[in-house]
């Protein structure tokens, strides 16, 4: 079993028991600090495998403590959080936050994001195929199949694609994705994204409509996701 | 009459009432001949007496002076001077005053009574639409509330006597409760959001029948037994529009319809967009409403006469808000067949780039 240690930087007692009895009871081992200042203490003391980090936080805020983090912290962060709005979403994922989930969540979905950010800071440079679900990518041919059938994609629809499924879980924000697959002159063409997903989903989701595997996060980006195992 | 009042600036109603008194004057001038200086008074009086019904005391008053010298000066003999030839004349021309003056300050107070029982009026309809805010306000929030308080009373300690088919119940009662108030802790929010003025759009290309779908799958995820078709042209051209906002009034509509229709009944969504305007139709085949309710049901708080209890009464006005944010309007129509139509018409810019060049 993994043992992956946890750190939870949270003010709230409720929040912390509640993240607490669930995580151990899925066999996460837990550490807890209740403000910023103990928070990034305990995690130079004792690096954890991932942080769960609130923004709200009594002596510093958030999105600062994640800054700080980031200079030297490089395995999973996630944000979990109240504030709901676009903006301070978009500032955490580009302040180097992993993933985001607001308040109230279920556990469930939170259960699925910690797997699927662990799993991720686990691939391997070297690795040259992506699996998720019924769908593989093989990064050195460059060639997509869904049940193991043959899609054919042009290059942007492919690189746009492997960027994602590279980053399985986390959300890539729009701007991200244009610079990455476009461009830097391309990060405010936003309809250009909207088309090739479109695209992508016309070809590899059962019902474009109802995506499975690529997920609109509304305002900020896109998230690429496996069927759970 | 007060609105005239409110309408017109006091040097307006000055002059106004002063022409008024010199058009009259100079017609019983001009018929001198016929009529007794006397009756003169009368009439001038009268004029005085309008003049108080639809001004301000300041315009009265110089209405009455002026009227008071015109009557002396050109009426009362000898003419053409304010000297006053005989006793009789001068007590009627005091008397004239201080009629015309008893007259304007009459009628000002009169004005000012009326005023503030408009006042009592209004405070009296603010105080009732509070309460009725405060009565489905703590019966929304505290329903869920008490549902939750009791049910983890039971669970802690009357355990032993409950079979785990009355532990389950109970635990789905909890977790009904709960989305149920952050359903309505997330109205009261957006609510607050849109009263506060601060509301900005943040407008991108959104593709509609993407927002379209992820509003149906946020409802569908209520397990609902309606039918909803969604009936979007494929084609339709990506629209600049701030997608949360959007997929929140399709959203409130459906659930809407959602809450107020049978089982059975169902529920279309239909989006098109031409010349740089979104229609979004939501309409389903049950009741309707109730005609002459129509004109309220987007008022915040605004419940229809017989419903059923739950809901806050917001999700209709926030459609409202959040369309009028974005810069449309939303109107509501019976149709003939049975059932409601909402419609939504959305000024927006569009783009063509659907059909870009794949590389």
């Amino acid at each position: 079993m993994n043992k992956a240690e946890i750190l939870i930087i949270d003010d709230e007692a409720q929040i912390r028991k509640l993240l607490e009895i669930t995580l151990q009871s899925n066999n996460y081992t837990v550490n807890q600090a209740d403000n910023a200042k103990n928070g990034l203490i305990t995690a130079e003391n004792h690096p954890p495998d991932m942080i769960i980090l609130d923004l709200g936080l009594p002596d510093d805020d958030g999105q600062s403590v994640l800054k700080k983090l980031r200079e030297w912290y490089t395995n999973p962060v996630l944000i979990l959080s109240v504030k709901n709005n676009e903006e301070d979403i978009i500032s955490a994922l580009d302040n180097g936050a992993n993933d985001y989930l607001v308040k109230p969540f279920r556990t469930g979905e939170l259960l699925a994001r910690i797997r699927s950010a662990l799993r991720n800071s686990a691939v391997e440079e070297g690795d040259t195929t992506i699996t998720c679900g019924e769908i593989s990518i093989d990064l050195e041919a460059r060639t997509i199949k869904k049940n193991n059938e043959s899609i054919k994609l042009t290059a942007t629809e492919y690189r746009l694609l492997s960027l994602l499924a590279k980053n399985e879980g986390k959300v890539l924000t729009h701007q991200y994705l244009l610079r990455e697959v476009w461009g830097p002159g391309y990060i405010n063409q936003s309809q250009y994204l909207r088309v090739f997903i479109a695209q992508l989903r016309k070809k590899i989701e059962t019902d474009a409509n109802r995506p499975e595997y690529i997920i609109t996060e509304s305002g900020i980006g896109y998230r690429f996701i496996s069927k759970e195992e | 009459m007060d609105l005239f009042i409110n309408k017109v600036s006091k040097a307006t109603q000055v002059l106004i009432s002063c022409s008024l008194v010199c058009f009259i004057s100079a017609l019983c001038y001009s018929m001198s001949k016929y009529l007794d200086y006397k009756i003169v008074a009368f009439i001038l009086l009268l004029t005085v007496s309008i003049v108080a019904v639809l001004f301000d005391i300041i315009p009265v008053f110089i209405t009455a002076i002026l009227s008071a010298l015109i009557w002396d000066y050109f009426f009362i003999p000898p003419h053409f001077t304010l000297q006053v030839g005989s006793t009789e004349d001068s007590i009627l021309l005091l008397m004239y005053f201080v009629i015309a003056l008893v007259n304007a300050a009459l009628t000002y107070k009169i004005r000012q009574i009326e005023k503030i029982g408009r006042a009592k009026e209004e405070k009296a309809n603010t105080v009732k639409l509070y309460d009725t805010l405060l009565n489905s306000l703590s019966h929304e929030l505290r329903t869920p509330i008490a549902t939750i308080i009791g049910a983890t009373d039971n669970l802690q300690s009357n355990n032993h006597n409950l079979t785990d088919k009355n532990k389950e119940e109970l635990i789905t009662e909890i977790s009904k409760a709960s989305f149920r108030l952050n359903q309505q802790v997330e109205n009261l929010l957006s609510m607050s959001r849109l009263e506060s003025g601060f509301l900005q759009p943040k407008k991108d290309w959104c593709d509609i029948i993407e927002v379209v779908y992820d509003a149906v799958k946020r409802i569908e995820e209520n397990n609902i037994s309606q039918k909803i078709t969604i009936n979007v042209n494929p084609d339709i051209p990506f629209c600049k529009l701030d997608k949360a906002m959007m997929e929140q009034i399709i959203y409130n509509l459906v659930n809407n319809a959602v809450q107020y229709t049978k089982e059975d009944n169902r529920i279309d969504i239909i989006a098109h967009c031409h010349a740089d305007v979104l229609e979004l139709i939501v309409e389903d085949n049950g009741k309707g409403f109730p005609e002459d309710e129509i004109s309220n049901v987007f008022n915040k708080f605004y419940r229809l006469r017989n419903t059923k209890t739950g809901g806050t009464g917001l999700g209709l006005s926030i459609v409202k808000g959040f369309t009028e944010a974005l810069g449309g309007t939303v109107y509501l129509q019976n149709l003939k067949t049975g059932g409601a139509r909402f419609t939504i018409h959305i000024p927006v810019q569009t783009s063509n780039l659907k059909n870009i060049k794949n590389e």
